[in-house]
C-alpha cells in the first residue's frame, strides 16, 4: 500500500476567522475548525497527546468544549474502531494546530472533516497553553466558540459583550442532570468474546447501567467471558433484577452527581439485594453518594491520561486515564462508616487515592460486595494499568456465587 | 519507604572520553547522579577518566579518580575505598562493560560491592541478542526474524534464510559500532566480519530488513515496588535504517493513534519487567510497519542513554536524578516531580509543544569517508528545539546546527524535469542534510507522495515541510511584509534572515525585517517547560520561545547575566565550552541571576538546575536578541557572556554589541584584534614578539608569492576557524595549487571565474621540528594569572586538539616558562583581555615565537583547572563580571599566591590525550579513513593520565584512551628518512624491553647498522611473495603486530602509509606517527612494567598527598570500554 492509499487530504480551509469567548470575558481568536456556528458549554482541558478520537466521542464530555493541550490534532484522523459511542459528544473542541494530512493506515478521513460532517463547531490556531493556565487559575467557566455567520449580526460584526451575555445564557455544569440526554433509549447485549469462556457459556451476566458508557467497557468485561446487558439510565430495579444479573455496573458520565437523584436510588436498590457492584467514574460518584457522602465540583477537574493513582490495597501506583470534574468527598485515611441510613451499608475504605493531589480515586465497601473507581480502567484513551479492576469484578462475582451456593446448601440443610 | 540505611558510600563510574555515540550526555546524567547521592548523604567514590567534565570537578564526589577504567585499576580503587555499592548505569556503555568485567572477575564479589541500579542477569538479558529475542517473545511482541551467528561463513548460510539486504548487529558494543546493511554476499561478508571483531563476545545478529518502517522510542523508568512509567515517546523522522543518534528525532510521537501508542506502551512495561531492570531507566526502540501496523521491538538499552538525556530535557523529567535515587531505594511516588514540586514523580510527562533534535555532523574533517547514514551512529552532536508546533520546532532545530547548508532555503529556481529525478533518486539515500534534499524536493512540485516512495518518511511530517513551503511562498508573494504574513512565517518557523532572503531583500534585509516585526509587534512569548502541560504551575523557569500569545517569563528584581552556552558538540567545540559555561553558572549564582541559552540536549548547561533560568533556544543573533530583550523587561541585565562557549557565541560578539547588548569580558573590538591577523601582528611588534612569518591571499599569485616569500613548508587556513578546518601543511608550490583549487571549487559562482577567494587564506610559516607550547592565562587589566603551561608532546603541526601534552611542562626551564608569562601578560594587555586569554607558542631553538592567541575560554580549560585545582572557568566568570585576580586571591577562588606557572616540583604530572574518531568512518568500500595527524582537529574527546612523573602520567593516559601500551610482543616500524636517526634509541631500547622489532627495509638496514636486530616484512605495496609471504597490512590485520611506528613522509607516495595506519587503527592496536610519541610511548611501556597503576584522588592531590599502590588483579585484566 502507498502512502496516497493511506492518506486523506483535507480540502484547502480558508482562513475564516472564528472567536473563542470565556464567560469572564477573555477572547482569543483563531481560525474555524470544523462546523462553522455557535457552541456553548462549559470549557475544560485535556492533557492526553494521544487518544483524541475517544475522546470527541465521550459521552461524559457531553456539553463541554475541550480545550486540547497537545499542539497537533488530527494527525492521524479518523477511523472506523476507535470511537467510544456512536457520535462526537464534546459541544466544542479547541487545539492548535489541526492537521492538514491525517497520516495512519487506519484512517478513512480527516478530522476535520468528522467534525464538519457531526456539525461540532471547533476552533484552531489559538494559544491553548494560555487558556489551560487560565482554567487552571480560575477554574473551568463557560464558553462559547463563534464562527461564520455567528459572528455577524444585522450585518454587522458582535461585540465582545454581545458574545459574553450569549455564553453566560447557557446552563452551568453544576446541578446539570445529563445522564439521560447521552444514555442508550433501547437495552443491548455485548456478548463474551469468543474463546474468553471454557465452556461457551458466560462466566457472569452484568447489567450495566449507561449513564454516557465507552464502548470498550462492556468490551473489557466481555474480554473476561462476561455477557454485558446495556441498559438505559431509566431503568428501574425491578428490569434489573428481571435479567437475574451476577453483578451490576454504573458507567461514567456527564453532569453533576448531585443532581443523579434516580441513579443513586437505584443504586441502593442494587447494594440493598447484595448484587456486586462495579462503578467506574460518575458511578463511583454515584456510589459515593448511595453510601452517604457529598460530593463536591473541582476547581478544574482531572483530564487526561497520565494521571498517577495508588492502589492502597497493594500500595502500587498506577497510570491512569481521568475524565472527571466533580469528586467524591469521604474521608481518605482508615476505614469509616459509610453514613447514609445510620451506616446500614457499613464500612468503606478508600481503596484508592490520586497522589497529584490527594483526590478520593476509588471506594471499597467492606461489608458489601461494592467497589468503584473514579478514573478509567477501561482506558480508551489511555494506558492499560488498570485493568486488573475488571478481573477484581469478575473475581468478586466468582466468588459471590459460590457464597451464594454455599449458601444455598446450608439452606437445603437446614430446611 | 525511604532510602536504604544499609549503603554509605557508592562508586560511579562515568563513560570515559566522549566519542562518537557517547558523549556529554553521560556527564549529565552522571553529575546528578553525584549530586543526588550527595545530597543523600552518602560517600560518592567517582571514576571518570574524563578531565572536560564537570562530574570529576571535586566538589562533585568525595573521592574523584580522574584514572583509567580499566578492572585494573578499578580493583585498586575499590580495595582502597570499599564501597558499599556500584552504580553502573549513569556511564553508558563503558560503565556497564566495566562492571560486568569486576563482576567476571570476581572482585564485587572479593570486596562485598553490590551492584545497584541493575544486575548482570537483566544486562545480559537487554543486550544479548537471543535472551532479548526471548523476553520479546514472551511479553506478547515480535522481534525482526533473525539469527545469530559466530562465522562469517554461518552468516553467508543464513543469508538463504533471511533475505537480502539484511541487517548486521555485532553483540555488546556501543552507538551501533561495527553494524550495517548488507545488501549481496561480498558485503555481508565484509560486515560480518568486522563485526565479529568489535564484538567483545564475537558474535552478531543478523536480521530481516525492516528498512523505512517508521522508529520509535520510549523511555521508561521502573523502581523496586514495580512501579513503571514511559517518560517520554520519541519518534524518528528518519525510518529505519538510520541510528537514532543519526536522525532526526521528535517528542512526542506524532503519528500514532493512542491504540498504537498503548500497544508500545504495554510491550515496553512488560520487557523492562521480564528483562527484571531493577531500578532505573531504560530505553526500548520499536518499528512500526507503516502499512500495517506490524510492531517489532529493535532493541533496549538497561541503562541511562543518549536518548534519555533527550527524553529528560524534552520533558523536564530528569531521568539520570531519579534513577540515582531508585537505586539507593526510593520509589517513584515518592520522589517529587522537581518542576511542580507538589506532584509526585509517579507519572507521565505530558507535552504541550514539539521537540525536535537534529544531529550535527563532521564530514568535512573526514572526506574520504562514506557520508551514507546507516546503522553506525556518525554524528558528533546534535542541536535540540522546542516550539509549539512542529515546523517552528524543526525550524529552531536545523538553525541550531550552526552550519552551512543546514536550514531551509528557496533560493533559485527549484529544480525541474530530470534534476528533480535525479534529487528523488539522491533523497531516496540517507546523508547529512536529506531534509533539505526532501524540502527542495516537495518544492520543486513533487507529491508528497513520491517523496514518501523515495524516503519513507511519515506523509504527515512531509505535508509539514510542504506546509513550510507554501509559507515562504506566501513571504516571497505578498505585495508588502504583514502582520499576519510575518505572523505565519513565525508561527512556522521561519527566521528573520529567511524572510528576508524570501523578500530578496540582500545583506541588511535580515535587520529591516526585524524592524518591520518589532514595527507591527510580532514577537516571540516564552513558554515553559513544566511536565504536565500546565496542569500544574510550575517552579522551574525551564523556557522556549514561540509565536503565540502569552509569556510566562516572571519579573525578577536581581541584576541578571546571560550565559551563551556552545550549541551542538562538533569536533573543535565540545564538552570543554560547556564545561566553563557551567562554571560560570554556578559561580555566578552567588550575586546575580544566572541564565543559560543554549540549544544542546547533552549537555550539563541545559540542566535546569545549574543556572537560575533557562532558555532552550538557538544560538543565532535573532534568537540570543530575543531572550535579551525579553529578560530586560523582566528586570535589570548586567550583560551578556559570549567568551566561554566558544566560536559559535563568539561570532555573536560584534553583531550584539553593535545592538547596544552589554558584552561582559573582553571587547568584541579585542576579540577581533585577535582574530584579524594585521592587527594582531602589531600587538606583537608593539610587544617585541616574533611570530612565524605570514601573509594573507585571496588569489593562486598571491598565495604563491607569499608563500615563496616565506619559503615552504607553510601552514595554509581560512581565516575565522575554529578547530583547524580546512588547514594543512604545504610543502610545495603545487601542493599549494591544489589546497587553492578546492576552495576555489567550494565558492560561490561569481567567485569562481574571478578566482578570488570569499575569505582571506591565512599562509604562516611552518616551524618544523618545533616544540608547541600552549597556555591558559587569566588577565583582568591589571594583573595576569597563568592557568597553566603545556608541553605538546607532538612537534607543531599537529592539532593542539589532537595532541596530547604534558603540564606542568616536563622539558621547560623555570626562564622559559618566566619568558612565557611576560610574553601572554604583553599579549593580554596588548589585546585588551578581560578573562580568559588562550596563547600557542612554537620554540624553535630558543626562539619563543607566538603562533595564535584566543582571547577566549580554550578546550584547555577544563584540563588544566584539573591539573593545577584551581577552577579557572570560575574565576573567569567572576573577572568578566568585574571582579579582580587580587580579590579572587582574597576570596580563595585562586591561590593566595603563586599560579599554574609556579607549580612546585613535587607537583603531580597530569597528561592529556585525544582519542579520535577514526574507527567510526568508512570509505565506501569499506576501508577505515586515514588515520594521520595533521593540522586539523579530528578528535572528539579527551582523557587525562596523572601521576607522580610523566612515564607513569603517559601510560595512565593511553590505558585510559586506547587500552594501553603493550608489554611485550611485536612492534612494527616503518618511518620516513627524515626521522630515521631519531628512532634509533628509542627502538633500541624496546628491543631491551624484549619486543621483537619488525621493519621494512629501508628502516630496517639504518637499525642494523645501529647494531638494533629486526625481521624485514613485506611492504603493502610490494604484494605477498611468491609462497603468499604476508605484507605488513596482513599481519596487522591478523593481529601480529601490537604496536606500530609510522611517521608519513612529508609529500609523495603515501599509500603505504595510509593502508598501515588504517589496519592498525582497524585492529585497535596503539600506533605512532611522529617520534616524540614512540619516546613518550617507550617510557609508558617501562612504567606499566614497573607493576600495577597507583591510584590517587583529586582531592589526595589537592591535598599534597601521596598515591595508593595499585592492587595487582586477581583474574586476567579485561579493560572496561
Amino acid at each position: 500500500m502507498t502512502a496516497s492509499a493511506n492518506a486523506v487530504t483535507t480540502p484547502a480551509t480558508g482562513t475564516d476567522r472564528a472567536l473563542i469567548v470565556l464567560e469572564d470575558g477573555t477572547v482569543q481568536t483563531g481560525r474555524a475548525y470544523g462546523a462553522r456556528g455557535t457552541t456553548v458549554g462549559e470549557v475544560v482541558f485535556n492533557t492526553g497527546m494521544t487518544g483524541y478520537q475517544e475522546t470527541l466521542t465521550d459521552p461524559s464530555y457531553h456539553r463541554q468544549i475541550v480545550v486540547m493541550t497537545a499542539p497537533h490534532i488530527g494527525n492521524t484522523g479518523v477511523n472506523d474502531e476507535d470511537p467510544e459511542s456512536g457520535k462526537i459528544w464534546v459541544a466544542g473542541y479547541v487545539v492548535r494546530d489541526a492537521a492538514r494530512r491525517a497520516s495512519s493506515w487506519r484512517a478513512r478521513r480527516t478530522l476535520d472533516e468528522e467534525l464538519a460532517a457531526q456539525g461540532v463547531v471547533g476552533i484552531s490556531d489559538v494559544d491553548t497553553r494560555a487558556l489551560t493556565r487560565h482554567l487552571r487559575e480560575l477554574g473551568v467557566m463557560r464558553a462559547g466558540i463563534f464562527s461564520g455567520d455567528a459572528l455577524v449580526r444585522d450585518g454587522y460584526p458582535r461585540t465582545v459583550e454581545d458574545l459574553v451575555a450569549e455564553v453566560k445564557a447557557a446552563p452551568a455544569m453544576a446541578g446539570a442532570d445529563l445522564a439521560r440526554e447521552v444514555s442508550t433509549d433501547e437495552a443491548y447485549v455485548v456478548e463474551p468474546f469468543e474463546g474468553s469462556t471454557p465452556d461457551g457459556e458466560p462466566v457472569a451476566t452484568v447489567v450495566a447501567v449507561d449513564l454516557g458508557i465507552k464502548s470498550m467497557t462492556p468490551q473489557r468485561l466481555a474480554q473476561r467471558g462476561v455477557r454485558v446487558h446495556v441498559v438505559p439510565a431509566s431503568t428501574t430495579i425491578e428490569q434489573i433484577e428481571a435479567y437475574a444479573p451476577d453483578g451490576v455496573f454504573f458507567s461514567n458520565g456527564p453532569g453533576d452527581p448531585g443532581a443523579a437523584t434516580h441513579e443513586v436510588e437505584l443504586l441502593r436498590g442494587v447494594l440493598d439485594r447484595g448484587t456486586p457492584f462495579f462503578g467506574i467514574c460518575f458511578g463511583n460518584q454515584i456510589l459515593g453518594r448511595a453510601l452517604g457522602y457529598g460530593t463536591y465540583k473541582l476547581a478544574y477537574g482531572h483530564r487526561g491520561i497520565n494521571q498517577p493513582v495508588m492502589d492502597r490495597r497493594t500500595g502500587k501506583v498506577e497510570v491512569t486515564a481521568h475524565n472527571h470534574g466533580f469528586a467524591v468527598d469521604a474521608p481518605l485515611d482508615g476505614e469509616s462508616v459509610a453514613p447514609h441510613d445510620g451506616g446500614r451499608y457499613g464500612r468503606v475504605v478508600v481503596s484508592h487515592v490520586g497522589l497529584n493531589d490527594q483526590v478520593v480515586e476509588g471506594l471499597e465497601c467492606l461489608d458489601l460486595p461494592a467497589f468503584s473507581v473514579q478514573y478509567h480502567p477501561e482506558a480508551a484513551a489511555g494506558p492499560h494499568d488498570a485493568a486488573y479492576l475488571f478481573d477484581r469484578f469478575v473475581e468478586l462475582m466468582a466468588s459471590r456465587r459460590s457464597e451464594g451456593s454455599e449458601a444455598a446448601d446450608q439452606n437445603i440443610k437446614e430446611s | 519507604m525511604p532510602r536504604r540505611t544499609d549503603i554509605s558510600s557508592v562508586l560511579v563510574i562515568g563513560s570515559g572520553p566522549i566519542v562518537i555515540g557517547q558523549a556529554c550526555e553521560f556527564d549529565y546524567s552522571g553529575t546528578q547522579a553525584c549530586r543526588v547521592l550527595k545530597e543523600e548523604g552518602l560517600r560518592v567514590v567517582l571514576v571518570n577518566s574524563n578531565p572536560a567534565t564537570i562530574m570529576t570537578d571535586p566538589e562533585f564526589a568525595d573521592a574523584t579518580y580522574v584514572e583509567p577504567i580499566t578492572t585494573e585499576v578499578l580493583t585498586s580503587i575499590i580495595a582502597k575505598e570499599r564501597p558499599d555499592a556500584l552504580l553502573p548505569t549513569l556511564g553508558g556503555q563503558t560503565a556497564l562493560n566495566a562492571a560486568i568485567a569486576l563482576d567476571e572477575a570476581g572482585v564485587l564479589a572479593e570486596y562485598g560491592v553490590e551492584l545497584i541500579g541493575a544486575n548482570i542477569a537483566a544486562i545480559q538479558k537487554g543486550e544479548d541478542r537471543q535472551q532479548f529475542k526471548d523476553v520479546v517473545e514472551k511479553c506478547g511482541g515480535e522481534s525482526a526474524r533473525s539469527l545469530i551467528v559466530h562465522t562469517v561463513e554461518e552468516a553467508v548460510a543464513a543469508a538463504g534464510d533471511l533475505g537480502y539486504p539484511m541487517v548486521v548487529r555485532p553483540s555488546f558494543t556501543m552507538g551501533g559500532l561495527g553494524s550495517g546493511f548488507a545488501y549481496d554476499e561480498e558485503e555481508l561478508r565484509r560486515i560480518v566480519g568486522q563485526g565479529l571483531h568489535y564484538s567483545p563476545v564475537t558474535e552478531v545478529l543478523l536480521e530481516e530488513s525492516i528498512l523505512g518502517w517508521k522508529e520509535y522510542e520510549l523511555e521508561l523508568m521502573r523502581d523496586k515496588n514495580d512501579n513503571v512509567v514511559v517518560v517520554c515517546s520519541i519518534e524518528n523522522v528518519d525510518p529505519v535504517g538510520v541510528h537514532t543518534g543519526d536522525s532526526i528525532t521528535v517528542a512526542p510521537a506524532l503519528t500514532l493513534t493512542d491504540r498504537e501508542y498503548q500497544k508500545l506502551r504495554d510491550i515496553g512495561i512488560a520487557v523492562i519487567r521480564e528483562v527484571g531492570v531493577d531500578t532505573g531507566g531504560c530505553n526500548i526502540q520499536f518499528a512500526v510497519d507503516p502499512d500495517t501496523g506490524r510492531v517489532i521491538v529493535i532493541e533496549m538499552n538497561p541503562r541511562v542513554s543518549r536518548s534519555s538525556a533527550l527524553a529528560s530535557k524534552a520533558t523536564g523529567f530528569p531521568i539520570a536524578k531519579i534513577a540515582a535515587k531508585l537505586a539507593v531505594g526510593y520509589t517513584l511516588d515518592e520522589i517529587p516531580n522537581d518542576i511542580t514540586q507538589v506532584t509526585p514523580a509517579s507519572f507521565e510527562p505530558t507535552l504541550d509543544y514539539v521537540v525536535v533534535k537534529v544531529p550535527r555532523f563532521a564530514f568535512e574533517k573526514f572526506p574520504a569517508a562514506d557520508p551514507t547514514l546507516t546503522t553506525t551512529m556518525k554524528s558528533v552532536g546534535e542541536a535540540m528545539a522546542l516550539g509549539r508546533n512542529f515546523t517552528e520546532a524543526l525550524g529552531k532545530a536545523l538553525r541550531s546546527i550552526d552550519k552551512g547548508g543546514a536550514v531551509f532555503h528557496w533560493d533559485g529556481e527549484p529544480v525541474s524535469g530530470a534534476e528533480l529525478d535525479d534529487l528523488l533518486v539522491r533523497i531516496a539515500r540517507p546523508t547529512e542534510n536529506r531534509i533539505i534534499g526532501v524540502q527542495q524536493a516537495l518544492r520543486a512540485g513533487a507529491s508528497v507522495e513520491q517523496v514518501f516512495e523515495a524516503t519513507k518518511i511519515d506523509p504527515w511530517y512531509l505535508d509539514q515541510i510542504q506546509l513550510v513551503n507554501e509559507v515562504a511562498a506566501a513571504v516571497a508573494d505578498a505585495p508588502a511584509l504583514t502582520h499576519d504574513v510575518l505572523r505565519e512565517a513565525k508561527k512556522h518557523g521561519l527566521s528573520d534572515a529567511q524572510v528576508a532572503r524570501l523578500r530578496g531583500m540582500g545583506p541588511a534585509g535580515e535587520a529591516t525585517v526585524r524592524e518591520v516585526r518589532y514595527a507591527l509587534g510580532v514577537r516571540p512569548v516564552y513558554k515553559t517547560v513544566d511536565t504536565c502541560a500546565a496542569e500544574f504551575a510550575a517552579r522551574t523557569p525551564y523556557h522556549y520561545s514561540s509565536y503565540d500569545l502569552e509569556t510566562e517569563v516572571a519579573p525578577r528584581e536581581r541584576e541578571a547575566v546571560i550565559i551563551l552556552g556552545s550549541g551542538p558538540n562538533r569536533i573543535g567545540q565540545g564538552i570543554e565550552f560547556d564545561y566553563s559555561c557551567v562554571h560560570a553558572a554556578l559561580t555566578l549564582r552567588e550575586r546575580y541571576e544566572t541564565i543559560m541559552v543554549n540549544c544542546n540536549p547533552e549537555t550539563v548547561s541545559t540542566d535546569y538546575d545549574t543556572s537560575d533560568r533557562l532558555y532552550f533556544e538557538p544560538l543565532t543573533f535573532e534568537d540570543v536578541l530575543e531572550v535579551y530583550q525579553a529578560e530586560l523587561a523582566a528586570g535589570p541585565v548586567k550583560g551578556i557572556i559570549v567568551q566561554l562557549g566558544g566560536q559559535t557565541p563568539l561570532a555573536l560578539a560584534q553583531r550584539l554589541a553593535d545592538a547596544g547588548l552589554p558584552i561582559l569580558g573582553t571587547s568584541p573590538e579585542a576579540i577581533d584584534a585577535a582574530e584579524d591577523r594585521g592587527e594582531f601582528g602589531r600587538v606583537l611588534v608593539e610587544a617585541g614578539l616574533p611570530a612565524p612569518a605570514f601573509g594573507t591571499a585571496r588569489s593562486l599569485d598571491e598565495a604563491k608569492d607569499v608563500a615563496a616569500g616565506i619559503g615552504y613548508p607553510v601552514l595554509v587556513r581560512p581565516s575565522y576557524v575554529l578547530g583547524g578546518r580546512g588547514m594543512e601543511i604545504v610543502y610545495s608550490a603545487e601542493q599549494l595549487t591544489g589546497y587553492v583549487e578546492r576552495a576555489l571549487a567550494a565558492a560561490a559562482a561569481e567567485d569562481r571565474t574571478a578566482g578570488t577567494l570569499p575569505a582571506p587564506l591565512l599562509i604562516d610559516r611552518f616551524l618544523d621540528d618545533a616544540m608547541e607550547i600552549d597556555v591558559d592565562a587569566l588577565y583582568d587589566g591589571t594583573e595576569l594569572f597563568l592557568g597553566g603551561v603545556m608541553e605538546h608532546i607532538e612537534e607543531a603541526g599537529i592539532h593542539s586538539g589532537d595532541s596530547a601534552c604534558v603540564l606542568p611542562p616536563v622539558s621547560l626551564s623555570e626562564q622559559e616558562i618566566e619568558r612565557i608569562r611576560r610574553s601572554t601578560e604583553a599579549i593580554a594587555k596588548g589585546v585588551g583581555v578581560r578573562g580568559l586569554l588562550n596563547v600557542q607558542y612554537a620554540l624553535v631553538s630558543d626562539v619563543l615565537y607566538v603562533l595564535e592567541a584566543n582571547p577566549r575560554a580554550s578546550r584547555t580549560v577544563p584540563f588544566v583547572s584539573k591539573a593545577t585545582g584551581t577552577s579557572l572557568a570560575k574565576a573567569a566568570a567572576r573577572v568578566m563580571a568585574g571582579e579582580s585576580i587580587a580579590a579572587l586571591r582574597a576570596a580563595g577562588v585562586l591561590p593566595a599566591e603563586g599560579d599554574g606557572g609556579t607549580l612546585p616540583l613535587d607537583a603531580p604530572i597530569a597528561v592529556k590525550e585525544a582519542v579520535l574518531p577514526f574507527k567510526r568512518f568508512r570509505t565506501a568500500d569499506g576501508t577505515v579513513v586515514d588515520t594521520v595527524l595533521g593540522p586539523e582537529m579530528r578528535s572528539t574527546g579527551e582523557v587525562m593520565g596523572f601521576d607522580r612523573d610523566f612515564p607513569h602520567a603517559f601510560a595512565k593516559s593511553q590505558a585510559a584512551a586506547f587500552g594501553g601500551l603493550p608489554t611485550s610482543g611485536r612492534v612494527f616500524v616503518s618511518v620516513a628518512d627524515r626521522d630515521k636517526r631519531s628512532i634509533v634509541f628509542p627502538v633500541k631500547r624496546l628491543a631491551e624491553l624484549g619486543f621483537e622489532i619488525l621493519a621494512t627495509d629501508g628502516t630496517s638496514s639504518v637499525l642494523r647498522r645501529n647494531g638494533i636486530a629486526s625481521r624485514v616484512v613485506r611492504k603493502f605495496s610490494a604484494g605477498r611473495g611468491a609462497d603468499g609471504e604476508p605484507t605488513i597490512v596482513d599481519l596487522i590485520t591478523a593481529g601480529e603486530v601490537d604496536m606500530v611506528i609510522n611517521t608519513p613522509s612529508g609529500q609523495g607516495a603515501r599509500a603505504d602509509g595510509y593502508e598501515i595506519r588504517a589496519a592498525t587503527t582497524a585492529a585497535d592496536k596503539p600506533i605512532a606517527t611522529t617520534v616524540d610519541q614512540l619516546a613518550a610511548a617507550v617510557q609508558g611501556i617501562e612504567a606499566v612494567l614497573a607493576g600495577p597503576f597507583a591510584v590517587a584522588s583529586l582531592q589526595e592531590h589537592m591535598a599534597g598527598e601521596g598515591l595508593t599502590a595499585g592492587v595487582a588483579p586477581a583474574a586476567p585484566e579485561r579493560v572496561g570500554a
